[in-house]
Parts: structure tokens; C-alpha cells; sequence
């Protein structure tokens, strides 16, 4: 019982540290961290030819799904639109815009790998979190498949083994995270593609050649690298023939996307003074209700 | 409690009946799904895919739980923190129920987390994540549900202490038990405020948050409940069903163990509800409009008529019926009324919010739960009934009087004669 209680008050003092010491949002862009020097991938769906080269080479990397390599030359896919699955952590579909149909183009989806993750910040256990060199990783040991970054993303990457009764895992890209860190390599995608649609460096450099080609080539792009500011930023960024609205990349604003929920929560907990104060209150209410009442019974006593 | 009889174990009726038969069967059913669920894994027992990662699982076991157990801290906050000592009746009750919700919801929870064996992880401070709405929730149930437990021994040590008679080589342990038992009463008795406070705390903390864990997804939520206030509206309607919880439930055992119903404590109780029932509605509209989203109310779409639903079926018609005063001193029309509040004001509530408002961006088809996930479920709500009544006939908590012919007559008067002596 004893010991119960000073459990109790242990965890409630620990959790208020834990607590006080996230991440706070400075100032209302949202962003929160500068990820100019994160690593980041720039998608260029007008140099993309749609080969399918990126999902062979990711998943001999990770998914090794045992799909024969000559699969991905199937260019009828695209006749359907695809998502990201656990057995694919990237996609590529075809798009158009309405008012040039036969201008077809193609672009490959996978994890973002968003500067303010909402994933991350929607993990209770902190099995996503968003590495200082760009990737956004998960840690399968920590996570308890309660699948609320699966809520939480605005891209709808996360994916699930939800076929599998034990050990079942959040699926999504990697950004290579390994190669690109440790091995000091580009990711397989990257490196595979024929056409060099994917550039890889600092999201920063990204920027500069994003905004380069389109202002040499303003016939072939529209003035808009999607990611720059979209939910906050992403370190996968992309250029477009056309505009954004005809992709099935999600129309989003500039905030982050944890923004809202991590300003009540840290409201709620600031330095634990909230519930603190509440606490007192209902004791002290309970206190002085309780004087009242034992005079009251102890006048009806003398009734 | 002076006039009420004390809570005594309700002793005259057998467990069995028709209706916990019934019940008994849907329980099975529900053990068998959901070690079907265990065995095959999520794929072949919900319909949750990459696109709907939460169904009723969350929406109905563990959201609607939640809430549907705030009883146990609104009358906890009622009589023992504001002191009105009529009311005492209650909190037995009322404590049992949050107890068990809150236990059936971490059985609910754990078939739908995908490693259930990590359920643990949040207590290691290696795993905090202080950003994470669902951490705070996952923490605060786990420490309420802890100290729901404390909250209950002194019924425990109530039933059983000086008689603990462990049949056979458990005899052993009679002993161990008893000075356990004797401990406990000694030290309950000086701490038990501290955890009642913290009991109310720590509810208005994952209440709340509850409120908070679709907020995070902006643009997959209807505009008709994503607001920046959910925590708030959250808060307000547990606050608002717990009483209703605790009259639903009253009337129900009363009916069931053939006892006299508490229409005098429970009309009196049902004078809060209106009240809590208007601030609930009065923000939810007032946010509303606030946020210029009324267009959204009469578009005729599925979500708006659920919206409706749950406005004027569970808000409206219960906060004008228990306005009267006639309809709060007939047990029919409590009953209704507490079962509107439940079921259409909050239980749909929560049900909208996790599920009808969430749209993912690629959805192929829509989620409807499965057999198994509605059988789980289902036999959720059934063990709770039964293990409700097992605990009620075998411990002190209800305090009602069986109403034989003869012993009837007596109790009608004296609630009300107690309720003169206190000034109430
Ligand atoms: S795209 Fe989704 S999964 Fe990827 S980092 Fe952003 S929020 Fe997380
Ligand atoms: S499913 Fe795993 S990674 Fe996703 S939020 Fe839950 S614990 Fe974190």
C-alpha cells in the first residue's frame, strides 16, 4: 500500500520533468527545428519516366517481397492508382492534368520524412522519431501496434502487418537510413534511377536547385517545390508539369501538423502546475465541505 | 448513510436468470473471438487496414469506456470532495462501475493493440514521449485504474476482514491475507482522500486528452468535430454522463435484485444533469458557430445527420425531460433519460468522433467492423454486466433494501427526512 503510493507520487514527479522537457513550438510557423542541413531527396516528375526502377531497388533493400524483378517493368500498373503497402514502402502512379490528358506524368510516394513529424510526435513510446540527418526511423522494439501514427500522418504513409499475430510492424520507407548515415551512400532509389528524377543532398541545396530549374525552365514546372513549406516542411521534396491538385499529394497548409495537440498538451502540463493546482483545490474544497459538515452534524447532535 | 441501510452484499437473488444467461452466452462468444484475435492476428479477425487503423475497438471498448465510466469521479467528487452525504448511496456503485469500465477497457485496448506484450512500455521513463497526446492517456488510466483499485479495498477489507477462510492448502495463506488486510485498514482509512482527489484529477487529465487524439489529424477529420476545444467538450460530456451512468445502472440492479429503487437520492441526482447537459451544449453550439460551421449541420450528409443525432437525441430531449420535475421523480423516465444521455450523447459521440469523422485520403471502401470485432465487443459489455453482479452479491456496495412485502413500507420516508435534517 505504502509502497503503491510512493510509486505513485515517484512517477507523477518524474512524469512532470518528462514532460516539461518536450519540445516546445517557438514561434507560429510551425516549424520548430532547422533542417536546412538534413539530408533530403528532391523528386523531379518531370524528368520521371515512370520505369519503376525505385520500387525494384527498394524492395530488394527492405521489403524483399520475392516479386520476380521483371514485374517491375509492368507498366500497367499504372492504370490503377496505388498506395505504399508493407510490401512496398514506394509507389509510383500516373497523373495528368485535366486539361492536357495525354501530358501524362509519374511520380513515385513514399515517406516524406516531414521536418515535424506527426507520426513522431503521435508515438507514446517513441518507437518513430525523426533523426537529426533527415530520416524519419522506427524502432519496432519500442512500439506497442496501437497504430496512432497511422492516425496521425498527413500523407497516409504508415502502413501495418496487420497479417501477422506476433511482432506485427509499422511499415514505411527508411530513407535508406543506414546507407545514407553509416555507409555513406545515396538510398537504393536514388542510386537506381536512370534518369537522375531523384537528387539526393542537404535540404537546403535541394531548395536552391528546385528553385534553379524552375525559374530557368518556367515552361516545364509550376512555381511550386511541394514540401518546402507544406505540414512544416519535408525532407522529400517534389517538382511538378502541373499543379500539386492533380497529384494525389494531400493539399495541406503551413503549420506543422502536431502543432494543435502539442500546445494543449504542454498547456495541460506545464511543469505539472495545472493538475497540481487542481489538486489543491479539491482538497482544500473538500477540507473546508467537510468542516462544514461536521458542525452541522454536531449542532443536529445538540438538537 | 445513517438511514440508508449500509451496503451489504445483495444475497437473495440467484446469479442466474434468463437475462445472465443470455449474457453468459454473449460473454463465451466474445472470449472465443478474442482468442481468435490473438491466435490469427488482426488481419483475420477486424476489418482494420492501412487505410482505417482504428474501428470500434478504440472507438467503442476503450473511447466510450472511458467516458461511460466517469460516474465513478463525478460522484466521488459529489460526495466525498463537496460532501453531500446523501449521496453516499452511490458511491459504491458507482466506484465498481469505473473500476470495471476501466478494467474492461484495458482488455479492450490490449486485443487491439497490435503488441499487446509491449502494453508496459509506457511506464519506462526510456519510453516517454512527452508530445504524445496518447502517452498521457495511456499513463493517467494506468495510475486511475491503480488507484480505482485502492479506492476499492476497503470494500474488500469490509467483506473480509477477521474471516479470511481460504478453503484447503490455500489455508495457508489465511493468515499472510488477514494482517494484510489488517494493514490496509489502518493506513485506508488516513490516505484514502489523497487518492479520491487524485482519482478526480487524473480523470479530468485523460478525459480530456481523449478529447485531444483526433486533433491530429486535421485534414482527415470532419469540420463538424475537429475543434481546437474537443479536450474541453471531452471533459464536459463525461462530466455530464456519469450521473446518468450512475441512475441508468441504479435502476437496472433495482430492477434486477428486486430492490426498492433510490428514486429520491436519484431524482435529486438527475437535478445536476440538465445543468451539465446545457454548459456541454452551450459550448458545443456556441463553438460552432464560433468556427462558422453550421453550414456543415443541414448539408444532409451522413456525418451531419449523426451530428443531429446526437445533439437533439442525446442532449436536447434528456436535458429538456429531466428538466421537469415530474419526469425526474418517475423511474421510467429517468431511465429513459440517462439512457438517452448515455447512448445517444455520449456513446454516439465518441463513436462519431473516432469513426464517422475520420475520412482517410485514399480510403477504398469504408470500414465496417467485422463479426469478431463486434462479437469482442459485444462480450466486453457482457462480462462486465456479469462480473457487475457477481461483485454486487458477494461485497458490500449496493445499500438498497430488497422491497418484500414486509420490509418495503419502512424505507420510502426516510431519505427525504434525511435530506430536511441536513438542509439540503
Ligand atoms: S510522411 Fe507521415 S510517416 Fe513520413 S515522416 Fe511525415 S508524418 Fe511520418
Ligand atoms: S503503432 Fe508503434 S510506432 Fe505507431 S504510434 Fe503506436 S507505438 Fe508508435
Amino acid at each position: 500500500m505504502a509502497i503503491n503510493r510512493r510509486n505513485f507520487f515517484k512517477l507523477a514527479a518524474a512524469g512532470s520533468t518528462a514532460l516539461a522537457v518536450g519540445k516546445a513550438h517557438a514561434d507560429d510557423s510551425g516549424l520548430t527545428v532547422d533542417c536546412s542541413d538534413n539530408y533530403g531527396v528532391l523528386v523531379d516528375t518531370a524528368v520521371c519516366i515512370g520505369c519503376r526502377r525505385c520500387e525494384l531497388a527498394c524492395d530488394q533493400e527492405h521489403t524483399k517481397s520475392g516479386r520476380p524483378p521483371e514485374s517491375f517493368d509492368d507498366k500497367s500498373v499504372y492504370e490503377k492508382h496505388r498506395r505504399p503497402n508493407k510490401d512496398a514502402f514506394t509507389v509510383v502512379n500516373e497523373f495528368a492534368d485535366p486539361a492536357k490528358p495525354d501530358d501524362k506524368y509519374t511520380m513515385k510516394v513514399q515517406c516524406m520524412h516531414c521536418n515535424d513529424p506527426a507520426c513522431a510526435s503521435a508515438c507514446l513510446v517513441g518507437a518513430l522519431r525523426k533523426d537529426a540527418a533527415g530520416p524519419v526511423v522506427y524502432e519496432e522494439w519500442r512500439c506497442i501496434g496501437c497504430r496512432y501514427c497511422m492516425v496521425a500522418c498527413p500523407f497516409q504513409i504508415p502502413t501495418y502487418e496487420y497479417d501477422k499475430a506476433l511482432e506485427p510492424r509499422v511499415r514505411k520507407c527508411t530513407f535508406c537510413y543506414e546507407r545514407i548515415t553509416e555507409e555513406g551512400q545515396m538510398p537504393a532509389c536514388v542510386a537506381i534511377c536512370p534518369n537522375e528524377a531523384l537528387t539526393f543532398g542537404t535540404r537546403q541545396r535541394l531548395l536552391e536547385v528546385a528553385h534553379y530549374r524552375i525559374k530557368s525552365h518556367p515552361e516545364r514546372y509550376v512555381d511550386h517545390v511541394y514540401g518546402e513549406k507544406e505540414a512544416g516542411g519535408t525532407s522529400w521534396m517534389y517538382l511538378a508539369p502541373a499543379e500539386f491538385a492533380h497529384t494525389e499529394l494531400p493539399r495541406l497548409d503551413h503549420s506543422a501538423i502536431p502543432t494543435l495537440t502539442e500546445t494543449i498538451q504542454h498547456g495541460i502540463f506545464k511543469s505539472f502546475l495545472p493538475p497540481l493546482a487542481l489538486y489543491g483545490l479539491l482538497g482544500l474544497i473538500m477540507h473546508s465541505t467537510r468542516e462544514k459538515k461536521d458542525r452541522s452534524e454536531e449542532s443536529s447532535n445538540h438538537d | 448513510m445513517t438511514s440508508h441501510e449500509l451496503p451489504h452484499p445483495i444475497r437473495q437473488t440467484p446469479f442466474f436468470t434468463k437475462g445472465t444467461i443470455v449474457l453468459a452466452i454473449l460473454a463465451g462468444l466474445g472470449v472465443a473471438a478474442y482468442l481468435y484475435r490473438m491466435i490469427a492476428g488482426l488481419e483475420a479477425s477486424t476489418n482494420l487496414n492501412d487505410q482505417y487503423p482504428w474501428g470500434i475497438w478504440i472507438a467503442i471498448d476503450v473511447a466510450t469506456g472511458v467516458a461511460l465510466a466517469a460516474g465513478g469521479f463525478t460522484t466521488a467528487a459529489l460526495a466525498d470532495i463537496f460532501h453531500k452525504e446523501r449521496y453516499h448511496v452511490i458511491v459504491r456503485p458507482a466506484l465498481l462501475t469505473a473500476m470495471l469500465g476501466y478494467t474492461f477497457v484495458v482488455i479492450g485496448l490490449l486485443a487491439d493493440l497490435g503488441r499487446y506484450y509491449n502494453v508496459w512500455h509506457p511506464m519506462l521513463p526510456s519510453m516517454w514521449q512527452g508530445d504524445s497526446v496518447l502517452f498521457e492517456v495511456g499513463i493517467c488510466v494506468m495510475i486511475y485504474l491503480t488507484v480505482l483499485y485502492i479506492e476499492f479495498l476497503p470494500i474488500v477489507v469490509e467483506r473480509f476482514k477477521g474471516r479470511v477462510n481460504l478453503p484447503g492448502i490455500l489455508g495457508i495463506f489465511n493468515d499472510l491475507i488477514e494482517s494484510f488486510l489488517t494493514i490496509a485498514d489502518r493506513t485506508l482509512g488516513r490516505f484514502i482522500s489523497l487518492f479520491i482527489i487524485a482519482g478526480v484529477v487524473l480523470s479530468c487529465l485523460h478525459q480530456s486528452s481523449l478529447g485531444t487524439l483526433m486533433l491530429i489529424a486535421p485534414t482527415k477529420m470532419h469540420p463538424l468535430w475537429y475543434t481546437s476545444i474537443s479536450p474541453l467538450l471531452f471533459l464536459l460530456s463525461a462530466i455530464a454522463v456519469g450521473f446518468p451512468m450512475v441512475m441508468f445502472e441504479s435502476i437496472l440492479a433495482s430492477k434486477s435484485f428486486k430492490l426498492k429503487p433510490e428514486t429520491s437520492v436519484l431524482a435529486s441526482l438527475a437535478r445536476y444533469v440538465p445543468v451539465l447537459l446545457g454548459v456541454y451544449c452551450a459550448i458545443k453550439v456556441v463553438d460552432l458557430a464560433m468556427r462558422d460551421a453550421w453550414g456543415y449541420v443541414f448539408d444532409g450528409s451522413f456525418e451531419s445527420i449523426m451530428w443531429l443525432i446526437e445533439m437533439v437525441g442525446g442532449i436536447l430531449i434528456p436535458m429538456i425531460l429531466l428538466s421537469s420535475e415530474k419526469f425526474r421523480n418517475s423511474v421510467r423516465w429517468l431511465f429513459v433519460s440517462s439512457a438517452l444521455v448515455i447512448v445517444l450523447g455520449v456513446a454516439l459521440n465518441r463513436i462519431n468522433v473516432f469513426l464517422v469523422a475520420y475520412t482517410p485520403l485514399y480510403p477504398d471502401g469504408v470500414y465496417i467492423p467485422s463479426i469478431f470485432e463486434v462479437m469482442v465487443t459485444v462480450g466486453l459489455i457482457s462480462g462486465l454486466v456479469l462480473v457487475y453482479r457477481l461483485l454486487v452479491m458477494n461485497f458490500p456496495i449496493i445499500s438498497g433494501e430488497e422491497s418484500g412485502p414486509d420490509r418495503g413500507r419502512r424505507l420510502t420516508k426516510t431519505p427525504i427526512a434525511q435530506e430536511v435534517r441536513q438542509g439540503n
